[in-house]
């Protein structure tokens, strides 16, 4: 450090970041937390598990409307609601960032502003999808019944689903940019989706008007999706449920794309 | 390495529109040290996180290292390094990985990411914590990590924004030591703002003067004391009679104020007198002195402070904010 070494010349020396690399980069960085303390995706699973303990049951009890057996029923809509509450809440991992400095010194940074977003996404989807694989291994031991070709089909269409809902929360995120604006919004957001998706009872059973706001839920066709997917039924439920989750990750990640880029300049 | 003409950036704040940054022309040259300071809301991290692309100037052109912000910002991202106020490592990451990350952003090949790491550790002597998560370490620990990072990809510019607020008096010494050090090491342009006087008085070359969102004054902090206030020379004399007598020697040297008598108790008679340069008008002061039959009993010359410089031309003081 006493020679006055200009050292390399500062950047036209290095390798140029792609989209992809960076991309890579952060899913990395949003990852290796995980990988040290695995515990952390056993965290999102309480939820799920305590609705399949504790409420399941009583939909054996009720009979008739969820069909025969009520646990095949279920699960599928009990793996989407994972993925919505994992997806919506994403953005509160951004908000310590943007409140510490560490997302604005990734602003200042070449990286592309969409690997930025994309990194997460990712690393948020892999999480659900870890997830919902360990409650379906869960459940199967418990004499669940799903053909795996099926299985793989429907944890895809989760993690498309993932795509587009961990995209909204962290635009959400950028512009409450407070916790107190955020979870409020969330919150607001996340638990009328859910009620309107079908996932606890069947939407079969609502009045007129209620099925009617259900059918303007994307969040119901996935899981109708998801229902016949794993009775091992396609057709055009799943159909729509993919077009749908498609149609929202597409649109979510190009309001992203174009939010990340005005958000730094 | 800046260069920037009527940089200009408002906000709206409800129906109000806040000037935060007025038509500020910057100039800075390869390798200087320079130093905004300001009050807080001056418009000196504004500034900044415009030339750092953090943030679209409302009008104005900057340069910076040689490209523009708004044309061609992801060039300018490049090549120039960032530290920003709050703490730039993720609260759940480590501190070798989020510079090994960095790095990679930067786009430094694997090898050199890592091994530039290893050196950055080592040079602003993180290497016993670098395994730790962040929340682990002290304030001035990730304080140097912030450091660390904006080095990684050895840029030629370097942005301090208010780097040492928060930090004890020990540590902020030693932060400014590793920062003058990498300085002679790599002949680094580095650009901090900073509202603490001794800062831009002892470390930077050059001190921009920021007050409403305008440079109100330019140069060495020698420069500016000299230029807006004068040096102050006091002497003591036996009595009051004496003192008077002082006063009429003194006045008629160049570049001298009117002499200020001030009684005090018993021996302690005090002159005071501006000059332009006390240290230049010393002797001839004191010759003619000697020459009048006037013997002070002590002599002291005081240089003003970026504080008096400040005072000068705002009417405030720096002081009044903390």
């Amino acid at each position: 450090m006493t020679a006055r070494t200009r050292a390399e010349p500062p950047s036209e020396a290095t390798t140029r970041g792609t989209m992809v690399r960076d991309t890579w980069t952060v899913f990395q960085r949003q990852g290796r937390p995980v990988l040290r303390r695995p515990a952390l995706i056993l965290f999102g699973m309480l939820q799920p598990v305590l609705y399949l303990a504790l409420f399941s049951p009583l939909l054996e009890g009720l009979g008739g409307p969820t069909g025969e057996d009520a646990r095949q029923w279920f699960v599928p809509g009990l793996l989407v609601m994972l993925a919505l509450f994992a997806g919506g809440f994403a953005g509160f991992g951004l908000l310590p960032e943007m409140a510490s400095g560490a997302h604005e010194r990734l602003l200042a940074s070449p990286a592309s502003r969409v690997a930025l977003l994309l990194g997460r996404v990712l690393a948020d989807v892999v999480m659900v999808v870890a997830q919902t694989l360990l409650i379906l291994v869960l459940v199967v031991a418990f004499g669940f019944r799903v053909a795996p070709q099926d299985a793989v089909v429907g944890l895809a269409l989760l993690a498309v689903l993932g795509v587009g809902l961990s995209t909204l929360s962290y635009l959400a995120a950028l512009a409450a940019r407070r916790t107190y604006v955020f979870a409020p919004v969330v919150q607001g957001a996340l638990m009328p989706l859910m009620l309107l998706s079908g996932v606890l009872l069947p939407m079969d059973l609502a009045p007129g008007w209620l099925y009617a706001l259900s059918r303007l839920n994307p969040i119901a066709y996935v899981v109708d999706a998801e229902r016949a997917l794993f009775a091992g039924e396609w057709g055009q439920a799943v159909a729509l449920g993919w077009a749908v989750a498609l149609g929202l990750a597409v649109a979510a990640l190009a309001v992203g794309a174009n939010a990340v880029h005005r958000s730094a300049r | 390495m800046i260069r920037t003409r009527q940089l200009t950036r408002t906000f709206r704040s409800g129906k109000r529109t806040v000037e935060a940054v007025r038509g500020v022309d910057i100039d800075v040259g390869e390798g200087e040290f320079v130093a905004l300071l300001g009050p807080n809301g001056a418009g000196k991290s504004t500034t900044l996180r415009m030339l750092t692309t953090l943030l679209a100037p409302t009008s104005g052109t900057a340069e910076v290292a040689g490209r523009d912000v708004r044309a061609e910002p992801a060039e300018v991202r490049r090549r120039i390094g960032f530290v920003g106020q709050g703490h730039g490592a993720g609260d759940d990451q480590r501190a070798r990985d989020e510079l090994y990350t960095q790095g990679l952003l930067y786009g430094l090949d694997r090898r050199t990411a890592r091994r530039r790491t290893g050196e950055l550790l080592d040079l602003l002597e993180l290497d016993g914590v670098a395994d730790r998560v962040v929340t682990a370490l002290s304030g001035g620990q990730r304080r140097r990590l912030d450091i660390a990072m904006g080095l990684i990809h050895r840029p030629g510019l370097l942005f301090l924004d208010e780097p040492s607020t928060g930090l004890d008096p020990h540590s902020r010494a030693n932060l400014w030591e590793h920062v003058t050090r990498l300085r002679e090491g790599f002949g680094t342009t580095v650009v901090v703002t900073t509202h603490y006087l001794e800062e831009a008085d002892g470390v930077a070359e050059r001190v921009l003067v920021i007050d409403h969102g305008r440079v109100i004054a330019d140069g060495t902090a020698d420069e500016l004391k000299g230029r807006v206030s004068g040096d102050l020379i006091t002497f003591t004399t036996e009595d009051e009679d004496t003192a008077r007598l002082g006063a009429k020697v003194v006045e008629p040297l160049p570049s001298a104020g009117a002499a200020e008598v001030v009684e005090g108790a018993g021996r302690d008679h005090q002159v005071r007198v501006r000059v332009e340069r006390g240290d230049a008008a010393l002797p001839g002061l004191l010759r003619s002195l000697d020459e009048a039959g006037v013997t002070p009993l002590t002599v002291s010359v005081s240089r003003p402070t970026l504080d008096d410089v400040f005072l000068t031309l705002t009417g405030r003081s720096l002081r009044e904010g903390e």
